[in-house]
């Protein structure tokens, strides 16, 4: 098992960007014991013996275990009108983002 | 009016009043509204109150109440409902900057079920950030006040909902329970907090936090309301293939039924010396109490219980990182302003960082870190099959007895700001997660209080039963409430 104590700031760093996070230095600090402290303690669960034990994602019941199947039937979804009010930037009936293709990038926001 | 000068009442006692057209929808609107006014400035549940849309549903209902219409079992009665959970009226903010604007184009199926049956939302309640706390001081909108301390915290993550509802704001109020966040805060408060087994209620508009731990759940001001709010709220969705397709009893036929058939069994685990002792002696009386009603007791060990903190914060925390990737600045919520020919990675982890809280950022890098790429198995693999061994116990523990009952919390609520490291306020949870990680159910009921200075805190008593018996659970904290009060 990986040791979990004690998390540099690279690891950090890497775990940030992995999450899409921008932190500032003096959170990555903060971040670096914190993170510290709780890996530290969630590793407890090394002392269980494991093997052959199926993990367990979903707790529903056995008789809903199997994957439910629907007609495919469309529903109405909802209007464009009303998604986009929540949009922080949009051109026509397009979410607006940065230019992706081609490097550089556009206008921001 | 009789709605302000005589107190709030409970849920079925508004329905049936204004049923009985002994009063309207419409008053009861207007004096639930005064109430939020005059009583949340210092506890700050509520966020914002949902006014115009409130006063026209409560006239719609009175008008088909008055065309002789059945408008239902909840028919004007006012509903809190938590930040988290999708309402066309009013925001649903999340308790975050990130949702500080957004608006929901839907209301989620277990509001929706409410509302078709009559009952009116009427504000939308504080919250820890995305549900990700236990006392609710991590809400971008203020910190939740404890009514019966205001130094203290109400416990959370739905803390607004149950300080709304123990501070007379409200009959009854919904929240979300992830590790125990319906159940520790209406511990805390001194009302009834549900958490539904894993697919009993519809997930569909709840803002997704740890999808396979997520549920809906009541609080109000005793069990029999709770019952009847959980039983309208209840079923199989279409809009979400977890829900379960069992039928859900009728909670309220049976819920008076005796159970002195019943045996309960008490986890030694739960009873521990690090238990504020005051904790340890209200459940020794509530097992007595429990005793005379005629039930057996047995003990129970489930010594699993220690490792559950470690299991749910590893599992919801990956669960968070996944899930709360989609807020990245470009279909809602904030966007952060940059510098022309930034980039669009630069676009999300700005908006990311600006407009998440620390205690959300955190449970994101430790999910990321759970689940990436050397640490995996060591962790979220590990935590998935430990899961499988704590559901496992529970197993056997209900070929022994019908419920397991304990604390909710190994404490009474705390001061605010008494637990600033994330690891000590993590451990308030320790008798809670375990029902999220196995999918089964439990109801905090008080069951006493403990004294600190000049304040009385309420203990909470932790019921639990197996995954969709909520029926067993309900009778057993109603005759629990009968024998008590």
């Amino acid at each position: 098992m990986a040791s979990p104590t004690p998390l540099s700031t690279d690891e950090v760093r890497r775990v940030a960007r992995l999450a899409r996070l921008d932190p500032g230095a003096a959170d990555v600090e903060r971040y670096c014991a914190q993170l510290a402290t709780i890996i530290e303690y969630v590793a407890q669960i090394s002392e269980l013996d494991v093997q052959g034990v199926e993990p367990l994602t979903h707790p529903g019941l056995p008789a809903d275990h199997a994957n439910r199947l629907d007609h495919d039937d469309p529903q109405p979804a909802l209007p464009l009108q009303a998604l986009a009010k929540n949009a922080p930037a949009m051109e026509g009936p397009f979410l607006a983002v940065p230019k992706v293709i081609g490097g550089g990038g556009a206008e921001g926001a | 009016m009789a709605w302000t000068s005589s107190g709030i009442e409970s849920v079925q006692v508004i329905a049936e009043a204004v049923r009985r057209k002994r009063a309207t929808a419409t008053e009861v609107v207007a004096a639930t509204l005064e109430r939020i006014r005059a009583g949340n400035g210092p506890l700050n549940a509520v966020r914002e109150t949902c006014d115009a849309d409130a006063i026209a549903a409560a006239s719609r209902l009175d008008d088909r109440i008055a065309a002789g219409e059945d408008v239902g079992p909840l028919a004007g009665v006012p509903i809190a409902v938590k930040d988290n959970i999708a309402a066309e009226s009013g925001h649903t903010c999340c308790g975050s900057r990130m949702l500080e604007k957004y608006r929901s184009p839907f209301t989620a199926t277990a509001v929706q079920r409410l509302t078709n049956a009559g009952a009116i939302i009427i504000a939308k309640a504080n919250c820890d950030e995305f549900a990700m706390g236990s006392s609710t001081e991590h809400c971008a909108f203020g910190a939740v006040r404890n009514p019966h301390d205001h130094q203290r915290v109400p416990g959370g993550s739905s803390g607004g909902s149950a300080a709304a509802v123990a501070g007379g704001l409200c009959p009854a109020a919904l929240g979300s329970d992830t590790g125990g966040s319906v159940r520790q805060p209406a511990s805390f408060c001194g009302v009834v907090g549900v958490k539904p087994s894993y697919g009993r209620v519809s997930r569909y508009g709840l803002v997704a936090f740890g999808s396979s731990l997520d549920q809906v759940g009541p609080l109000a001001r005793n069990v029999t309301d709770a019952a009847l709010l959980l039983h309208t709220m209840a079923g199989v969705d279409r809009r979400d293939a977890t829900s379960s397709a069992e039928s859900v009893p009728d909670y309220l036929a049976e819920i008076n039924t005796p159970i002195e058939d019943l045996r309960l069994g008490v986890p030694r685990e739960y009873l521990s010396e690090g238990n504020d002792p005051a904790i340890n002696e209200a459940i020794a009386a509530a097992i007595d109490t429990f005793r005379s009603l005629g039930t057996t007791i047995v003990d129970i060990d489930l010594t699993l219980t220690r490792y559950g903190i470690a299991t749910y914060y590893l599992i919801a925390a990956a669960e968070a990182s996944s899930n709360l990737a989609r807020f990245d600045g470009v279909r809602y919520g904030r966007r952060a302003a940059l510098d022309p020919g930034a980039s669009l990675e630069a676009l999300y982890a700005r908006s990311r960082s600006e407009g998440l809280g620390p205690e959300v950022q955190r449970r994101i890098m430790l999910g990321t870190y759970a689940l990436s790429a050397g640490y995996y198995d060591a962790y979220y693999k590990r935590a998935s099959q430990v899961r499988r061994l704590i559901k496992d116990e529970f197993d056997r523990a209900f070929t022994k007895c019908h419920a397991l009952i304990g604390p909710v919390s190994p404490t009474p609520a705390f001061e605010i700001g008494s637990r600033s490291e994330p690891l000590a306020m993590y451990l308030a949870d320790a008798y809670t997660v375990n029902a999220n990680l196995a999918g089964i159910c439990g109801i905090s009921i008080n069951c006493g209080y403990a004294q600190a200075g000049a304040s009385r805190l309420p203990i909470g008593l932790q019921i639990q039963c197996q995954a969709l018996d909520e029926m067993t659970m309900f009778r057993i904290a109603r005759m629990f409430e009968k024998q008590s009060a």
